[in-house]
């Protein structure tokens, strides 16, 4: 039989990366900001979005989509009882959500009203990194427990973000976190990348990020 | 674990492949991955043996080449690569930088026997 090298030099990621395109086109179309909060399990992710969406409460109309790797609904709970529509999806185990996941979120919600859809990633600093969901933005959340570290153990996720929350900065004085050495990470990775300090439980710093996402948002929804 | 997603697109992808071009028998399949890319051989190999098992690939090797990160200094301009951690320019101490490669997740070629 003869035998025969192909070559082809294809990114396998193209297949996702397709549908993330047009959740793009379609947020665009619909004049929707849409961010993808990234971070890890105990970061805050959902207590920060509480916070945000309690913030922005008759500025923005809001909608998210939270992912889980379990079909549990604590979530999802916490955020419905904010009277906004949330749609939760299960990925079934899977470590991170994919574009697929996010269309089919998308045709669970009605986001005629909606000027800003929040999706809450599974909590992992590795596999979303990898797939583009056709978000607009991507936010990862660190916080102080976690160790001013990570920017250096999770590169790629700290990489393709536009933009960083700091999280339970409230624990500071009781944590050895060298915030230089993690700027430092920061700054290697991402240079001049928007980082906002904040707390969750406090609210302290929070007026920046909601200035800087509602500015975001007012530009978009135009 | 995030490998396995994509070892299913790698999949179908050479299989598209493989069938366009009338492949009897597939002989290899060369796959590259760039150091910045998060993906480990292991788990690509491990979920590889698993899903082509009863397919056209179930006998050909997976052969994996590295491409090392490669980054560009935006302030004096030197290109320079990534040996392990990452590290400000080793020529100006800049941490301006833009990463040229070691992103791959590529589908290289295949060898096949039609």
């Amino acid at each position: 039989m003869p035998k025969n090298k192909i070559r082809i030099v294809e990114n396998i990621l193209n297949a996702n990366d397709q549908v993330a395109q047009e959740n793009r086109n379609y947020f665009d179309s619909k004049n929707i900001f849409a961010i993808n909060i990234m971070a890890s399990p105990g970061s805050g992710k959902t207590s920060v979005i509480l916070k945000t969406i309690e913030m922005l409460d008759g500025i923005r109309h809001i909608a998210v989509i939270e992912g889980d790797t379990a079909p549990v609904t604590i979530d999802s709970e916490r955020i419905s009882q904010k009277n906004i529509p949330v749609v939760q999806i299960n990925t079934a185990g899977n470590c991170h959500l994919d574009a697929l996941m996010v269309r089919r979120g998308i045709e669970q919600l009605n986001l005629d009203q909606v000027d800003l859809l929040i999706i809450e990633n599974v909590g992992n600093l590795i596999c979303p990194a990898v797939f583009d969901l056709g978000a607009q933005y991507s936010i990862v959340i660190a916080s102080i427990p976690e160790g001013d570290d990570k920017p250096y153990k999770y590169p790629n996720i700290y990489r393709g973000m536009d933009c960083l929350l700091l999280n339970k900065i409230d624990l500071l004085p009781y944590q050895d976190f060298n915030m230089q050495y993690f700027n430092q990470g920061i700054n290697i990775l991402n240079p001049g990348v928007e980082i906002f300090p904040l707390s969750a439980k406090t609210g302290e710093g929070f007026e920046n990020w909601i200035k800087w996402i509602e500015l975001k948002t007012a530009q978009k929804s135009k | 674990m995030h490998e396995l997603s994509v070892t299913q697109s790698l999949l179908e992808a050479a299989s598209d492949y493989a069938k366009k071009h009338k492949a009897k028998t597939v002989l290899s399949v060369n796959l590259i991955i760039g150091d910045l890319s998060g993906f480990i051989d292991e788990s690509v190999q491990f979920y590889w043996d698993y899903i082509s098992k009863q397919t056209i690939f179930e006998n050909s090797a997976l052969n994996i080449q590295h491409r090392k990160a490669k980054l560009f200094c935006n302030a004096c301009e030197e290109e320079f690569f990534l040996e392990r951690d990452l590290i400000p320019c080793p020529n100006c101490n800049s941490i301006n930088l833009k990463i040229i490669s070691g992103n791959e997740f590529q589908l290289e070629s295949i060898e096949i026997e039609t």
